[in-house]
C-alpha cells in the first residue's frame, strides 16, 4: 500500500504540470512564449512517479520536452514560466528557453534539444559519480525517437561496459514527431535494445503514476546498490501535438486514437484512486486544484511582470 | 632548460596536472594499454591506473559526450582524439553541448574540458586523415582553440588549458611529435590568448602557427641570406586571438604574409586578415598575402600531397609578392 501523503504529492505535482502546460499553451497563443514549445500533457505520471523515486541529490537530464521533468525535480514554477517568457528572472536568465531548462541547485542538468545528444552527457555524469565514489544516481529521460540514434547506442554500450549508475528512462509516447515507432525502429518492443548491451530492463505502464513510481524505485535501488545501469520504458502518450505548431491529431494519427488514449489520462485516474480509497474527498481534491491553479497563475503573472534580459547580458555567461 | 620532444612535453604537462589534481583524467581511444596512438600517454596507465586513464570503444561522439557530462559533475576531463579528423564524429557534442551549455544555462553550468590530439597532414595519410579543421572550431562561440608549434608552448599551454574553466580545443600535429625544443625546468604555464614573436625582423611579418610556424622560420632564415628581414609571429592560441601582438608587428613591418595548412576559403588566415584590415589598414604597404592549403581533399600520392599544402618555397614566394619583388 502506497503512503497516502505520497499519493497526494503525486496528484499535486501532476496537476501542477498539467495546469502549467495548459497555461503555457495559452500564453504561447498570446505570443508571450515564442520558439518551439513542446508540451508534456498526457505524460505527467512518468516525470512525477520517476522523479519521486529519486533522492534530492540524484541527477536528472531530459530532452526538449522538459517542462514536466524540471517542475517535478522541484524547480520554482515562477522561474520556469519566466524562462519560457524569455525574461531575466527565468531559470537561465532567458537564454535557454523552453527546450533548455536547467536548475543546477536541484541537480536538474537540462534540457537538450538534439535528439539523443544528451544521453552521453547523462552517462558522463554517472561516470563522474562513480569516479568520485558517490552514491547518487542519474536519471536520464528520452523519447523512443532517440532510440534509433547512434549516440543512444554508444551511450548504452559505455554505461553497461563501465557499469555506470544510471537509469535510462525511455518515455515511449509512440511518436517521434509524426512518425510512429513502427516506422522508425526495427524493434517495436523498445526495451529489447537493452538486451544488446546485456543491461537489465523493465517496461511498465507510464499512464499510472503508482506503477511508474514502484518500477522506477526498484530500478533506482538496484542501480544504487549494484552500480550498474538499467533501461526502463514507460509506455505513455502525448495528448497534444508534437509542438505548439502541430495539432493534436491530423495526418499521422486520428482523433479517435487520441480520444481513446485520453481515457487513460493519469490525472483523473489518480483522482479516482484517491477518492475511492478515502484518501481525499472530492472537495479536498478541488482545494488542491485551486491551490495549484493559484501557483500557476502566480507564475504567469511573475513572468509577465518580469523584465526582459538586459541587452548588456548578450555576451555574458559564454566563457567563465 | 631541457631539450625534449613535443610528445614528451605533452606527456609532462598531462602528468603534472594529473598528479596535481585528482579530478583530471584522460579518456579516449588507446590512451591506456596501448599507451596512446602516438605515445603521448606513455606510462600513464602504470602511474595512474585504469580509473584515470580510460580506454574507450571507437565512439568519438559518445566518449566526448561522456567527458562533457563528467565535467558538468565536477571532473576535469582531457579527451584525446586519436586524430582531429575523428572529431567530426563528435561535432554535435562539441558544438551543441560543450560550447553552449554554459550560455544556455545562464551561467549555471560550466564545461572545463580539453579536447586534444593531432590535426593536419602527416606523410601520405590521404584525404580522411590529413585535415586541418581549426577554422571550424574557431567559428563556434564558447570554445577556445590552441595550436602550439613548439615543445615549450605545447607544455605551458596544455597546462593552462587543463586549468581553464571552459572547453578548450587543443590541436597538435603528428609531424610535430618528434620535433625537439628547449623547455624550462620546473613548472611553468603559458597563458591562453598570447601570441609570441618567434623571430624579430623589419621587412615583412609572417603569421604562422603549428607546423607552418617551423616552415615560416626556415623561410625566414633563407630570406635573411638575401637580406630580407622577416618577423615571425606565432598566434599559438587561435581563439581568443591576440590581435595586439599581431597588429604591433604589422605596424612595424607594414607587410603581411599569413600561412596556414588548412583550406584557403573561409580559412583561419581570412579571419586574421580581417583583424588586420579592420585595425591596421593604414599601416599596410600592400595587400595581405595568404599562403594556404589548396582547395582539394589531401591526395595520397606524395607529389600531389606536397603540392596541396604550403611549403617553404610557397612561403618565400608569398613574401616576395608582399614586397613586390
Amino acid at each position: 500500500m502506497m503512503d497516502p501523503e505520497l499519493l497526494i504529492q503525486f496528484y499535486k505535482r501532476m496537476f501542477l504540470i498539467r495546469r502549467f502546460e495548459e497555461r503555457s499553451a495559452e500564453q504561447y497563443a498570446l505570443g508571450k512564449i515564442g520558439g518551439f514549445c513542446h508540451l508534456y500533457i498526457g505524460e505527467e505520471a512518468v516525470a512525477v512517479g520517476a522523479i519521486a523515486a529519486l533522492g534530492e541529490e540524484d541527477y536528472v537530464l531530459s530532452a526538449y520536452r522538459d517542462h514536466g521533468h524540471c517542475l517535478a525535480k522541484g524547480a520554482d514554477p515562477k522561474k520556469v514560466m519566466a524562462e519560457l517568457f524569455g525574461r531575466a528572472t527565468g531559470l537561465c536568465k532567458g537564454k535557454g528557453g523552453s527546450m533548455h531548462l536547467v536548475d543546477r541547485a536541484r541537480n536538474f542538468l537540462g534540457g537538450y534539444a538534439i535528439v539523443g545528444g544528451h544521453l552521453p552527457l547523462a552517462a558522463g555524469v554517472a561516470f563522474a559519480l562513480k569516479y568520485q565514489s558517490k552514491d547518487q544516481v542519474v536519471l536520464c529521460f528520452f523519447g523512443e525517437g532517440a532510440v534509433p540514434t547512434g549516440i543512444c547506442h554508444e551511450s548504452l554500450n559505455m554505461a553497461a561496459l563501465w557499469k555506470l549508475p544510471i537509469i535510462f528512462l525511455c518515455e515511449n509516447n509512440r511518436y517521434g514527431m509524426g512518425t510512429p515507432v513502427e516506422r522508425a525502429s526495427a524493434i517495436y518492443n523498445i526495451v529489447q535494445v537493452a538486451s544488446a548491451y546485456d543491461m537489465p530492463k523493465d517496461s511498465f505502464n507510464g499512464m499510472d503514476v503508482i506503477q511508474v513510481y514502484e518500477h522506477v524505485k526498484a530500478a533506482v535501488e538496484m542501480v544504487r546498490i549494484k552500480q550498474v545501469p538499467i533501461f526502463l520504458e514507460a509506455k505513455t502518450y502525448r495528448f497534444m501535438g508534437h509542438s505548439m505548431s502541430d495539432p493534436a491529431h491530423g495526418h499521422y494519427r486520428t482523433k479517435k486514437e487520441v480520444d481513446e488514449a485520453k481515457k487513460l489520462d493519469p490525472i483523473p485516474s489518480l483522482k479516482q484512486h484517491l477518492i475511492r480509497n478515502n484518501i481525499l474527498t472530492e472537495s479536498q481534491v478541488q482545494a488542491i486544484e485551486k491551490e495549484v491553479q493559484g501557483i500557476v497563475q502566480e507564475a504567469v503573472e511573475f513572468a509577465d511582470a518580469s523584465p526582459e534580459p538586459p541587452l548588456g547580458s548578450l555576451e555574458e555567461d559564454l566563457y567563465v | 632548460m631541457s631539450l625534449i620532444t613535443y610528445r614528451e612535453a605533452l606527456n609532462q604537462a598531462l602528468r603534472e596536472e594529473m598528479r596535481r589534481d585528482e579530478r583530471v583524467f584522460l579518456i579516449g581511444e588507446e590512451v591506456a594499454y596501448y599507451q596512446g596512438a602516438f605515445k603521448v600517454s606513455k606510462g600513464f596507465l602504470e602511474e595512474f591506473g585504469p580509473r584515470r586513464v580510460v580506454d574507450t570503444p571507437i565512439t568519438e561522439a559518445g566518449f566526448t559526450g561522456v567527458g562533457i557530462g563528467a565535467a558538468l559533475a565536477g571532473l576535469r576531463p582531457v579527451i584525446e582524439m586519436m586524430t582531429f579528423n575523428f572529431a567530426i564524429l563528435a561535432l554535435d557534442q562539441i558544438v551543441n553541448n560543450a560550447a553552449k551549455i554554459r550560455y544556455m544555462s545562464g551561467g549555471q553550468l560550466s564545461v572545463p574540458i580539453v579536447i586534444r590530439g593531432p590535426g593536419s597532414a602527416a606523410h601520405q595519410l590521404a584525404a580522411q586523415h590529413s585535415q586541418s579543421l581549426e577554422a571550424w572550431f574557431c567559428h563556434v562561440p564558447g570554445l577556445k582553440v590552441i595550436m602550439p608549434a613548439t615543445p615549450k608552448d605545447a607544455k605551458g599551454l596544455l597546462k593552462s588549458a587543463i586549468r581553464d574553466e571552459n572547453p578548450v580545443i587543443f590541436i597538435e600535429a603528428q609531424l610535430l611529435y618528434a620535433t625537439k625544443g628547449d623547455v624550462p625546468d620546473g613548472e611553468y604555464m603559458i597563458p591562453i590568448g598570447q601570441a609570441e614573436v618567434k623571430r624579430g625582423g623589419r621587412d615583412v611579418t609572417i603569421i604562422a602557427y603549428s607546423k607552418m610556424l617551423l616552415l615560416a622560420l626556415e623561410a625566414a632564415e633563407e630570406l635573411a641570406k638575401e637580406g630580407i628581414s622577416i618577423e615571425v609571429v606565432d598566434p599559438r592560441t587561435l581563439k581568443p586571438l591576440d590581435a595586439e601582438t599581431i597588429l604591433r608587428s604589422v605596424r612595424k613591418t607594414n607587410r603581411v604574409v599569413i600561412v596556414e595548412e588548412g583550406w584557403r576559403f573561409s580559412g583561419m588566415g581570412a579571419q586574421i586578415a580581417e583583424v588586420i584590415y579592420a585595425e591596421a589598414m593604414d599601416s599596410l604597404d600592400g595587400p595581405i598575402i595568404r599562403v594556404a592549403g589548396r582547395e582539394v581533399p589531401i591526395p595520397y600520392a606524395k607529389n600531389l600531397e606536397q603540392a596541396a599544402i604550403p611549403d617553404k618555397a610557397r612561403i618565400i614566394q608569398g613574401v616576395k609578392q608582399a614586397m613586390y619583388l
